[in-house]
């Protein structure tokens, strides 16, 4: 008999603890960002980095299963961005991440974005090594979706509501979402944004510590 | 989750501990497995089978100990047993919770040969 006693995800517990000391090191905020496919993480993303405007480094580490696609829309604002297509894979895990910050110039001081894999399940369990993990939920998703997929908005550090330019077309039951929210993570923030109109940028920079 | 990644994540582990305990095949595997973990059991034999064949443990047995899911309660202000993450606190009927245990996944020990 052989005693283990160590985690399955050791392994990748161990990268995530090296890129945490990188980020440490490199004085670089990390935000790992989940949600469902088509949420709106690569549009809000084009938006805080146009409104950002160079005021800091900030680089973008893009998770797809396929084409390159969301890099090319980060690059095209002028930011660093590496694309990550994980084949067959359904989330990032911290190893994929460590190697993608070798292709890329690292945000000294500034900010680090990681668009996960659009998926409200796997990515839950892997630590990218990440400062704080934000989770968007969009206002066409339904206001349940925190109780149909608790485990990712459990590990949320921010709920990031989404495409509320769309709300006045819709019956979004705003009590609801946000009692589906208390009820699986009572702790977390909370804002609504709206990438098309600007609406709630502010407080989102804010919140990144860059308001 | 992601069954899969986990059982090659598994293998790995189990090859690194016979490099370093001198065996060459495991019969039986126990992981402790949170109920708040997210891992649908089914899916992770399953994955096993795939991944470990042709390996040091292929054919072992897997052993799935659950451990309790545990939450805090900003009402009672207290920790309690909890076995689904939607429920209510089992003492006060509060909603309010965060889950505090029974959310690892842990590889126990491995019988070898």
């Amino acid at each position: 008999m052989v005693e283990i006693e160590r985690g399955i995800l050791a392994k990748n517990d161990a990268y995530a603890a090296d890129n945490r000391a990188l980020f440490a090191r490199a004085g670089i905020t990390a935000v790992n960002m989940l949600s469902s496919p088509g949420s709106g993480k690569t549009t809000l993303l084009v938006a805080t980095l146009r409104a950002l405007a160079g005021a800091r480094p900030v680089a973008v580490i893009e998770g797809d299963q396929q084409t390159a696609n969301d890099a090319e829309r980060i690059r095209a604002t002028g930011t660093p961005a590496v694309q990550i297509n994980t084949g067959k894979g359904c989330h990032l895990d911290a190893h994929m991440v460590g190697h993608a910050l070798e292709r890329l110039p690292l945000p000294l001081g500034g900010l680090l974005f990681v668009e996960n894999v659009g998926n409200l399940v796997c990515p839950a369990g892997f630590d990218l090594g990440e400062g704080r993990r934000v989770v968007l939920l969009s206002v066409t998703e339904g206001e349940d979706k925190p109780l149909k997929y608790p485990d990712v908005f459990a590990t949320a550090d921010l709920v990031l509501i989404t495409k509320t330019d769309l709300a006045p077309h819709l019956d979004v039951d705003w009590a609801a979402m946000e009692a589906a929210l208390d009820r699986v993570n009572p702790r977390a923030a909370r804002l609504r944004v709206s990438a098309r109109t600007g609406e709630g940028l502010d407080a989102w920079l804010a919140w990144l510590g860059e308001g | 989750m992601h069954e899969m990644a986990l059982c090659e994540s598994l293998l790995q582990a189990m090859e690194e501990a016979a490099g370093a305990n001198d065996f060459r095949r495991v019969r039986r595997v126990r992981l402790e497995i949170g109920r708040f973990a997210g891992v649908e059991v089914e899916a992770l034999r399953f994955g096993f089978d795939v991944v470990t064949r042709g390996s040091l443990a292929e054919g072992a047995e897997l052993v799935v100990l659950e451990t309790p899911g545990e939450a805090w309660c900003f009402g009672c202000e207290a920790t309690v047993p909890l076995d689904h993450r939607l429920d209510p606190c089992p003492r006060c009927g509060g909603e309010r919770l965060v889950a505090t245990g029974g959310t690892g996944m842990t590889i126990k020990d491995l019988e070898v040969e």
